[in-house]
């Protein structure tokens, strides 16, 4: 019986909280009503059934403890601070939820904070689990989470949608910090890691509820091109971890595991956003280099969408490639050129390097990797790649020496064994 | 609505050293923010460098005069505007019309039983 409950909790948690802090203009009490509504609700469900409207049935409940805690606290004459925001008096207004999304992923806020505090309110997340997505202990998150909620309510972060030169901007914001909540799910972690793939995933329901606001947020590009990239990445989570819990490369991943849904859900983002269409069957219908693709390059009004969307035009290349051997690595790797003029990010080099050696020119892949150091001087997958580029050239003392570079410095476990055995593997000379 | 006190924090050697083009365009920043803000600006002025700083402690039981400001810091407040806001929003959109020269500490302030009139 605990069933219809999870299944409301997860539907109509964040649209409940957000009436309800529109009504009392009160984060933590209307928090903690509607926490408390649903514990009720599981007391009283399995006995006396599920409710005919069982969202309803919790509002009902959360505001009657709103209202006991209100006459506690007038009998206490303890004045709480209250929300920057109108009060409320009608019911339920059609941007409320948009509003409890922009005051959590408010910029006030670090991205970190801002991503759990969006999480917590507006999915009604566990701290439990949030603190496991970004690999803190339960404590940290939590201590994390009020002193968010705190700096929103004594700053005064409005519980408002603001005018629309500015909606785009905050809109990007809650772009940035769901990516974050995303990609904590795929960072290295210890054991748990397919749970973590899973919270990875409520990323995504979280950018989709928000596209589901109105048209703003439905038409914003940073947040459609996000959507498309996360969806192309988590699409591949069945594949990326083996039997023993190691991690699976791209170029090994069983295909057939990958989520076709997803893909084909994402290649439509991708292709409205770019204006083409994907040829999902590239084995035989795969069309000449570029005649597909835009011709100059991606041109979005946003640096953030463009990063994006061009990132997922990467994913894109990799999703509808029938096997790694069909990868169009040229059209990667140009992607790739186009992100690093946008970002300047060295890791956005590394990774063209590879995607230009992978087209076949490996001379011009070591040449981007020159420079690199300075800017990555802790990088073990600079010597990585370098070592195996050198290795695929015939320069194997060179490779051999890079790759024991790469093994000092490399952390985790399980790389560096890989990394031991890709430099057996180097022919002797 | 709330009171927020919004601390400027800069290097005075910026400002004296920039182009006078410069200086002007930042000063008329200032005058645009007064017109535009008007009378939800509380209180403004700048202060005379942080060299003319004295710190005042007590904790010790005496007084402690210091020569300087709280912290040494590579940027040192140089003015300040209390301004009154319905919300951080609204503050963030009045800071952006001051000099980009500026770093902007925000700070909404508390009321306190028994000192407000």
């Amino acid at each position: 019986m605990i069933e219809p409950i999870e299944a409301v909790w997860r539907d109509e948690w964040g649209r409940l909280l957000a009436l309800l802090v529109a009504q009392t203009r009160r984060l933590d009490l209307a928090e903690d009503a509607l926490a408390d509504a649903f514990e009720r609700a599981a007391q009283s469900w399995p006995e006396a059934g599920v409710p005919d409207n069982p969202p309803a049935w919790l509002l009902t409940a959360a505001r009657r403890r709103v209202l006991d805690r209100l006459r506690a606290e007038a009998v206490a004459a303890r004045k709480q601070p209250l929300l920057a925001a109108e009060q409320v008096q009608g019911g339920e207004r059609a941007d409320d939820l948009l509003r409890l999304v922009l005051l959590a992923a408010h910029p006030s806020l670090s991205e970190e904070a801002g991503a759990a505090l969006t999480l917590r309110l507006v999915l009604g997340i566990s701290t439990a689990d949030i603190a496991r997505l970004f690999l803190v202990p339960e404590p940290t998150m939590a201590a994390r989470l009020t002193r968010a909620r705190k700096k929103v309510v004594a700053a005064g972060v409005p519980l408002a949608v603001p005018s629309d030169e500015v909606l785009p901007q905050r809109l990007e914001t809650v772009a940035r910090v769901a990516y974050l909540a995303f990609t904590a799910g795929y960072a290295p972690g210890s054991g748990a890691d397919v749970v973590r793939a899973d919270l990875a995933g409520e990323a995504i329901r979280l950018v989709r509820l928000v596209r589901a606001t109105g048209p703003a947020a439905g038409g914003n590009v940073a947040l459609t091109a996000l959507l498309a990239l996360m969806l192309l990445q988590h699409a591949r989570r069945g594949a990326r971890v083996d039997a023993g819990g190691g991690i699976v490369l791209l170029a090994q991943q069983d295909r057939e595991a990958w989520n076709r849904d997803e893909i084909e859900e994402g290649l439509a983002l991708v292709g409205e956003l770019a204006g083409f269409r994907y040829a999902l069957v590239p084995r035989a219908t795969r069309p000449a280099s570029g005649a597909t693709r835009p011709a100059g390059g991606v041109a979005v009004n946003s640096a953030l969408a463009a990063e994006y969307l061009l990132q997922a035009l990467i994913a894109a290349e990799h999703a509808r490639a029938a096997d790694a051997t069909e990868t169009d690595w040229v059209a990667i790797a140009d992607y790739y050129r186009q992100l690093e003029d946008l970002t300047g990010s060295p890791v956005v080099r590394l990774n063209r390097a590879v995607a230009v050696a992978e087209a076949g020119d490996l001379a011009n892949a070591l040449g981007l990797l020159d420079g690199l150091e300075d800017a990555l001087p802790h990088s073990h997958r600079l010597p990585a790649v370098r070592a195996e580029l050198l290795s695929r050239a015939g320069r194997h003392t060179e490779a051999r020496a890079e790759y024991d570079v790469a093994i000092a410095r490399c952390q985790n476990e399980p790389e560096r064994a890989q990394l031991h055995a890709r430099r057996a593997a180097v022919h002797l000379t | 609505m709330t009171k927020y006190l919004v601390l400027i924090a800069g290097t005075a050697e910026e400002w004296n050293n920039a182009d006078p083009a410069d200086q002007a365009r930042w000063h008329h920043d200032h005058v645009r923010f007064g017109r535009e803000v008007g009378g939800a600006i509380l209180a403004g002025e700048a202060l005379d460098g942080a060299s003319t700083a004295t710190t005042l402690r007590r904790r010790t039981g005496t007084v402690q005069l210091t020569d300087g400001p709280f912290a040494e810091t590579a940027e040192q407040i140089s003015g300040f505007y209390l301004v009154e806001a319905a919300d951080l929003d609204q503050v963030v959109t009045w800071c952006e019309l001051l000099p980009e020269i500026y770093s902007l500490e925000i700070r909404p302030c508390i009321q306190i039983e028994g000192l407000t009139d």
